[in-house]
């Protein structure tokens, strides 16, 4: 039942992980093309972000693999498999709140990893440019002197899309972003990453159809662990056992 | 700082997107000119050599102190373990100004003239191998530098690598003190024991206990004291800082923006290593000796009250720290031994509990906005103050 | 090094280290069990520990010379006595320690350890006001002294068995207080998830200051037990630290299994290492070895794996 791409940008195959005997993921196969939007459902405990904590390398495997552009991500370290150009944004927003929305733009600007290349990093125009184009582009450019604590949960989601925006990823996974958000900030979300999308793969995790419905390209719906289906918005929703899952209970 | 709302700050922002701003805010300045001039000019001026000399040897904290204001403040790293690389770095230097008062000639009485006079009394009858290169200066003072710097490398790379951090680091630090100080204590033929290596008189045929010497030695002290604190702002000032501090708060995201975190603690560890051994060399000359008294878990745990009275965030506030303590132990402990103690166990308390910014944030909230209305600033700061 | 001993010598001299041994790791045992408690439930670094037990022995010489001076002709059973005040005057400091000071710095654990140090200095220093800096020791029961000869060769000291017994009934009595009683039902609740455990109506403040208080009384009759096997001064528990936080993490924080297993495997390494090395070099070694398998197994012997 799972599409298979030979082209995919990334290839989760046979991916497992359990914690003490219970399989939080098992077996798990799914493939995602390039300049795809890929949704993840499921009810909770389905395992939706520990998926994504697999793939960033957060949570290590168990078993399978996954494969993003040749890169075996699974035998990576968390800062090798950003560099190998996937992005991941949490579900409660990170940021570094004790420094400036200037201060997190530049931490993750792409260069200066390394001990001495952070040492030796500059503020030049180039880097000046490019925090200040981002920060445009997620409603923060009068905001950027503000210390990242005193920012509403919006604006802290928002800095967190542009700190994962200004690395320029391939792959982007967001983690349930318009969750706790006003419908003003959800509109100008939607609307932000409708833009953001356009031109690299995405996986998001999302709960509120409507909105899943505006950017899936295809759905992936988890039950405990494991692959319930996979197709269209519309094909999974008509889906007899994933009616059965959501509303069976 | 009070919580002001996006929109009133936006518009103060607007105008000038934040730049690198200058190496020293005027605070800063203020304060660097400030320990300058009480540290080169009124010290030496008001002091007998003898106190001067007592001044120095309280300088020589401030090294680890203010290793531990990058490691702790702003890596939230808490080594309980830097008298070790105090302890490493002043045994090294110890160790060759040991083989050059124990020449054959000052030490023609021994059984084996030539080696220093505790391993005599141990029954060792030759120089071992270990200590064969400490002969050299030039090997000696590089060793004050690169044995701890490994040392930390070795145990930051085991323990960052793993991601133990918090206070199992803590403890495990701590062990290796007790560790370093049994070892030290029970060699005592390789290493003079208890009571450290003693007596020791020249450095290149120049007498260092004559008070001359000692005041030299003074200003070489603060001189590579102010280089270290402008190594250590060069750091903070740096991305590196900032990643430093990013990490203490969100290691998790820190790595997720691409940086490989422990490769960063290492380095930071390795550099107050440095720091503290730069200060326990400094220590064994101007003071004429090293013992493991310096090394154990009792002087590494008053070395981070010496930083955290002073601020943990302060660089300059942990020189200004470990002069204060000092002074005060100094005080009170020729009037009053037994209160001393019992201060230093409520500071502990009252630093963590009253003021946890240390001086420098006592100063940052009460006395600095009052020189800021007496002499106000004529422009207007483009980035808001940290 | 064995040619100069015969069979029979070398048996016994095996079997008296052995029994050497089991002592450190009874003295271990107790001494961890209390930090257990509070460092591998609640997450607490109280680096005054070892002062928690110092209190314990003072409170046993106190009740030693009170029994000689009023009731000589019960003596024989002070120890007893001791050993119950031990644990409500520790237990009791415990508790007012921990609305003093632990309590305001639940989030903060390196403050703790800074604070908790602060505390251990001041502890000392009225020690020394009250007591003197010397040491001093208790006078053992009659009952207690002498040994129990099982041949020629092997003597086992009463003391020695009754510090082993007494480890042994107290790492029952919290193993039955943490696994099997209500109260500790709700400290382990507590550590598994605050929020749930308040809003199922455990009151978490009180639960805090409760365990906090018993892992200081238990520290408090340890010291009551080692005034039968040495003497005690006012710095005496700071010696004792660096060896009780290692016994804790080397088990697993969390696991009193673990905090057993681990005291005995390093009392038994250092004791056996002490036979052919010198004592310093023994300790050098088990605790090099200790801090060289936590680094490479930092969760220590006995840990769960837990889903983040």
């Amino acid at each position: 039942m799972s599409y298979e791409n030979p082209n995919a940008v990334l290839m989760v195959e046979d991916l497992t992980v359990s914690f003490d005997g219970f399989k939080a993921v098992d077996g798990l196969n799914f493939y995602v093309a390039p300049n795809e939007c890929r949704v993840i459902i499921g009810p909770n405990g389905a395992g939706k972000t520990t998926v994504l904590d697999l793939i960033c390398g957060r949570t290590k495997a168990t078993g399978g693999s996954v494969n993003f552009k040749g890169h075996e991500l699974l035998k990576m370290r968390e800062d090798q498999i950003v560099h190998a150009g996937v992005g991941r944004k949490f579900q409660n927003p990170s940021v570094y709140e004790d420094l400036t929305v200037f201060e997190n733009l530049e931490i993750s600007y792409p260069k200066g990893y390394s001990v001495f290349g952070a040492l030796a990093f500059r503020r030049d125009q180039q880097v000046h440019d490019r925090i200040e184009e981002i920060a445009e582009i997620i409603f923060l450019k009068d905001a950027l002197g503000e210390k990242a604590a005193f920012l509403s949960h919006g604006q802290k989601q928002w800095l967190e899309i542009g700190m994962l925006l200004i690395q320029d990823p391939e792959l982007l996974m967001l983690d349930e972003p318009v969750a706790g958000m006003s419908v003003a900030e959800r509109v100008k979300t939607a609307e932000l990453l409708n833009r953001i999308i356009a031109d690299r793969s995405v996986i998001v995790i999302e709960h509120d159809m409507k909105f899943v419905e505006d950017i899936a390209t295809r759905v992936t719906v988890l039950h405990q662990g494991k692959l319930l289906a996979e197709g269209s918005m519309a094909h999974v929703q008509a889906d007899p056992k994933v009616i059965e899952v959501y509303l069976g209970h | 700082m009070t919580m002001t709302s996006p929109a009133t700050s936006a518009a103060l922002t607007k105008a000038a997107p934040p730049r690198q701003g200058a190496f020293l805010d005027r605070t800063e300045t203020m304060g660097a000119i400030a320990l300058a001039v009480l540290i080169f000019v009124i010290l030496p001026l008001a002091l007998d050599p003898f106190r001067l000399n007592l001044f120095g040897k309280y300088l020589t904290y401030a090294f680890v102190a203010v290793g531990l204001v990058l490691c702790w403040g702003a890596g939230g790293i808490l080594s309980l373990g830097q008298g070790v690389f105090f302890g490493l770095g002043g045994y090294a230097l110890a160790m060759f100004l040991k083989l050059e008062a124990s020449s054959p000639e000052n030490t023609a009485i021994q059984s084996t003239p030539g080696i220093p006079d505790f391993m005599d009394w141990n029954q060792i009858t030759e120089l071992p191998f270990w200590w064969q290169p400490f002969h050299s200066l030039t090997f000696s003072i590089l060793a004050v530098i690169a044995v701890p710097a490994f040392f930390a490398f070795v145990i930051g790379t085991a323990m960052f690598r793993r991601r133990v951090g918090g206070v199992y680091f803590s403890i495990i630090t701590q062990a290796i003190a007790a560790i370093l100080t049994i070892l030290i204590i029970g060699q005592q033929g390789f290493t003079g024991g208890v009571n450290g290596i003693t007596d020791l008189r020249t450095m290149k045929g120049w007498d260092i206990r004559s008070d001359e010497a000692k005041t030299i030695l003074y200003f070489v002290n603060g001189g590579l004291l102010f280089a270290c604190l402008a190594l250590a702002q060069f750091v903070r000032r740096s991305k590196l800082g900032r990643i430093l501090i990013a990490m203490r708060d969100r290691e998790d995201r820190v790595r997720f923006s691409g940086y490989d975190v422990a490769s960063f603690k290492i380095f930071v560890f390795c550099l107050g290593a440095a720091f503290a051994a730069i200060g326990g060399a400094m220590f064994t000359v101007q003071v004429g000796f090293m013992s493991p008294s310096f090394v154990g878990i009792v002087p590494s745990i008053e070395m981070v009250i010496f930083c955290a009275v002073g601020g943990r965030n302060s660089i300059l506030g942990a020189v200004w720290g470990t002069l204060l303590v000092n002074w005060a132990k100094t005080l009170f402990s020729e009037a009053f031994p037994e209160l001393w103690q019992l201060g230093l166990g409520a500071l502990f308390i009252a630093v963590v509990l009253i003021f946890p910014d240390g001086l420098a944030g006592l100063w940052k909230t009460h006395v600095n906005p009052r020189i800021e209305r007496l002499f106000p600033r004529r422009t207007t700061p483009t980035v808001p103050a940290e | 090094m064995f040619a100069d001993y015969s069979g029979s010598e070398l048996l016994s001299i095996f079997a008296m280290q052995g029994f050497a041994g089991l002592i450190l790791f009874s003295v271990f045992v107790l001494m961890a069990l209390g930090l257990a408690i509070i460092f591998g439930q609640m997450g607490v670094i109280n680096m005054a520990h070892g002062e928690f037990m110092i209190l314990g022995a003072y409170v046993t010489y106190l009740v030693s010379r009170a029994f000689e001076a009023w009731a000589p002709g019960l003596f024989g059973a002070y120890f007893f006595v001791a050993m119950i005040l031990a644990f409500f005057v520790s237990g009791g400091l415990g508790m007012a320690v921990e609305w003093l000071l632990i309590r305001r710095l639940y989030k903060r654990p390196l403050d703790t350890l800074l604070a908790t140090w602060g505390l251990s200095l001041i502890l000392q220093q009225i020690y020394r006001m009250v007591f003197g800096a010397r040491e001093v020791g208790v006078t053992i029961p009659e009952w207690m002294m002498g040994s129990l000869v099982l041949s020629d060769m092997i003597e086992v000291p009463i003391n020695g068995l009754f510090v082993m017994a007494l480890a042994v009934g107290i790492s029952a009595g919290v193993y039955i207080l943490m696994y099997r009683s209500r109260w500790g039902l709700q400290v382990r609740a507590v550590v598994a998830n605050r929020t749930m455990a308040d809003a199922v109506g455990i009151n978490t403040e009180r639960t805090d200051r409760m365990t906090f208080a018993i892992g200081c009384g238990v520290a408090g009759v340890a010291g009551a037990a080692f005034t039968m096997i040495g003497s005690t001064g006012p710095t005496a528990g700071q010696l004792y630290i660096v060896d009780t936080f290692l016994v804790v993490v080397f088990g697993g924080a969390g696991s009193l299994i673990g905090t057993i297993a681990s005291a005995f495997s390093i009392s038994q390494a250092q004791s056996i290492l002490e036979f052919f090395l010198s004592g310093s070099m023994a300790k050098v070694l088990t605790l090099l070895a200790v801090v060289g398998i936590l680094m490479v197994r930092p969760q220590g012997l006995f840990a769960l794996k837990l889903r983040k």
